[in-house]
């Protein structure tokens, strides 16, 4: 076991660097510098600007310099459109709002989808299960940028229940904290809460005719002590592995959540960064969120591995 | 290999392929049947609805330009039969334009992902080995970047552009299909077939197109159906931040993005019609997807 996550973290730590050197390379190759305006600067202050971002070192310094600085201080620099903020500030004033939304996303879609696959199994080829599954592929037509619009549309304009976007400004907000949350957690999470029952569904079936399932059922034990001793943590095995990309389309899909409802995560800094072309804040994001996936697959890779002692890469 | 010359005329039973019945199963799912004649519909609305109105995806209607919100509603007599679009534009006409575009990145996404995955994943899994070995951790490194970003900043270096934007697509479609068309070679690698050609002498290229790709067809057929959709969501979602398809031309992303900006004024046209046209062409691919699946890979119900 202990072998297993060594070999696996060794293979996270080169794909992280491929990432950031691919990043890095790039944004130099982009055609323009960051400082390219549509009036040329005077070509002292360019290059006194150029000095001041390190701009004017050798190529493999600057790389070496980007690197060292995120590895061993996890800083990514200044910004380049934003005199007076580094891309550890934006990120650091988004990314909370980011995560706590994103975690409540989560919780939502595999509770909410795991019970559904749960109840539609058991309850196969009734009413309930036609719906369920009917739902769950109808719903991967129902990406985040679908469903906000719509979200809006339905309780903020049409029932006035929720304020259409916006995050809690603290104790003297008119609205509760929920209530901005609830918005981009179902937004977010519609279409992976799908994927998630399907799946559960599929697994649970599969389990259910499996022959120690019959054998306990011969011998004679409840049914709840069958669904919840035996079927379940067999079935939810294969949902594990899901949760990775799951993972990824859920921090990807916060970039419309930022951008539609204003919640004020590290997105919207994203979608500005790239329409302002400040290449240090694109970089940036894109390095903390590759960070992050590939952690996070480290962790489900792991999980699944220590859940189900058959599996080894 | 199929004339039989000399059966003693006894009653022949007429064998059915496995198409055949594949083809039996899809037409008795009547999701599947319905989500077929809507993509149908849709790609004659897409080829053939431009014919119906006088007005193009970039023309401006001055007479109504002023009064979009009270007087740019759908409506016959003007010939905007979606109404208008913030600009003054005639709707109709930018819907036709953009399920054109919308339609056409799915596929090409699609047949993209289909010829290059399933290339590289029938070569890894049929030589094996060390090169299956490098090739497969590549895909796995490739699969672990959150791609979106990345595109996000090869649009931002290079430029936003429709090229660009099939390259973007073009990189990271293939990834499944080649897991998925590799897992299939592995399986029917050591049938009989496969060895009788590597007996005579055929060429490792050649066994790979003629022997092993035409096997994966059937599973290949069902996830290409699938990610058409994908893909399609794929580009709406970055023409919905504004960095995909560029002005004149739109897609049913920037256009959702756009009727989604102006519904607190009342103009709802301008996000349903988009809308609904994304919906049914989803909720088709992804029942007819479904459908297929079922016709043509049994087992998984």
């Amino acid at each position: 076991m202990l072998g297993f996550v060594i070999r696996r973290v060794a293979m996270a730590v080169p794909v992280i660097l491929i990432l950031i050197v691919f990043s890095f390379v790039l944004m130099r190759a982009a055609p323009g510098g960051p400082f390219t305006k549509e009036r040329a600067l005077p070509p002292v202050v360019l290059e006194n600007i150029n000095a001041k971002y390190g701009l004017d070192d050798p190529f493999l310094v600057q790389i070496g310099t980007y690197l060292k600085n995120i590895l061993f201080h996890f800083d990514f620099g200044p910004s380049f459109v934003y005199q007076d903020r580094t891309v550890n500030q934006i990120i650091a004033d988004g990314f909370p709002v980011t995560l706590t939304y994103g975690f409540w996303t989560f919780v939502f879609a595999v509770l909410v989808g795991g019970a559904l696959g749960i109840v539609a199994a058991l309850k196969q080829n009734t009413w309930i299960d036609y719906l369920a599954v009917g739902f769950s592929i109808g719903a991967q037509a129902l990406p985040n940028f679908i469903m906000a619009p719509i979200l809006v549309l339905v309780f903020t304009l049409w029932l006035g229940w929720l304020p259409g976007g916006g995050w809690w400004g603290g104790p003297g907000d008119p609205n509760s904290y929920t209530s901005y949350l609830i918005m981009p957690v179902i937004a977010l999470a519609t279409s992976y809460l799908a994927s998630i029952a399907r799946l559960t569904r599929s697994s649970m079936l599969e389990v259910m005719n499996s022959n120690f399932i019959r054998t306990a059922r011969a011998k004679g034990l409840p049914d709840r002590t069958i669904i919840l001793r035996h079927t379940l943590k067999p079935a939810l095995i294969p949902v594990i592995s899901y949760l990775g990309p799951a993972f990824v389309g859920m921090i990807t899909g916060s970039v419309v959540v930022d951008m539609f409802l204003s919640t004020g995560g590290i997105g919207k800094d994203f979608v500005q960064a790239a329409l302002n072309r400040d290449y240090s804040v694109i970089m940036g994001i894109t390095i903390l969120v590759g960070m992050l996936t590939i952690m996070f697959n480290l962790l489900v890779d792991v999980l699944y591995a220590w859940i189900d002692p058959r599996i080894r890469y | 290999m199929t004339h039989v010359t000399n059966v003693e005329t006894a009653e022949v039973v007429k064998g059915r392929s496995l198409w055949q019945d594949a083809r039996a199963r899809f037409f008795r799912n009547k999701a599947a049947v319905a989500s077929m004649i809507v993509l149908i519909l849709v790609s004659l609305f897409a080829l053939f609805g431009g014919m119906l109105t006088p007005w193009s995806n970039e023309e401006i209607d001055w007479n109504l330009m002023g009064d979009v919100r009270t007087l740019g509603g759908p409506s016959f007599e003007t010939k905007h039969y979606f109404g208008l679009d913030p600009l003054g534009r005639d709707l109709y006409a930018r819907v036709v334009q953009g399920t054109q575009i919308s339609l056409m990145i799915g596929i090409v996404g699609a047949l993209i992902s289909v010829i290059v995955g399933t290339l590289y994943g029938a070569t890894a899994g049929f030589i094996g080995g060390r090169l299956d070995n490098i090739m497969m951790r590549i895909v796995d490194i490739l699969m672990a970047i959150p791609y979106m970003f990345v595109l996000i900043l090869l649009l931002v270096v290079f430029g936003r552009s429709i090229f660009m934007l099939f390259v973007g697509i073009g990189l990271i479609s293939w990834l499944d299909m080649a897991r998925i068309a590799r897992g299939q070679t592995l399986s029917i690698k050591n049938k009989e077939f496969v060895e009788a050609a590597i007996a005579t002498g055929v060429s490792t290229p050649k066994i790979i197109i003629r022997h092993i790709v035409p096997n994966l067809l059937g599973v290949v057929i069902v996830y290409a159906t699938l990610l058409v959709p994908s893909m399609i969501m794929f580009e709406s979602f970055i023409s919905f931040l504004g960095l995909g398809v560029q002005e004149p031309l739109t897609s049913w992303g920037a256009l959702i993005n756009e009727g989604a900006g102006q519904m607190r004024y009342g103009t709802l046209w301008m996000l349903g019609f988009p809308l609904f046209f994304f919906l049914i062409s989803l909720f088709a691919f992804f029942f007819f997807g479904d459908g297929l699946r079922d016709a043509l890979d049994p087992k998984d119900r």
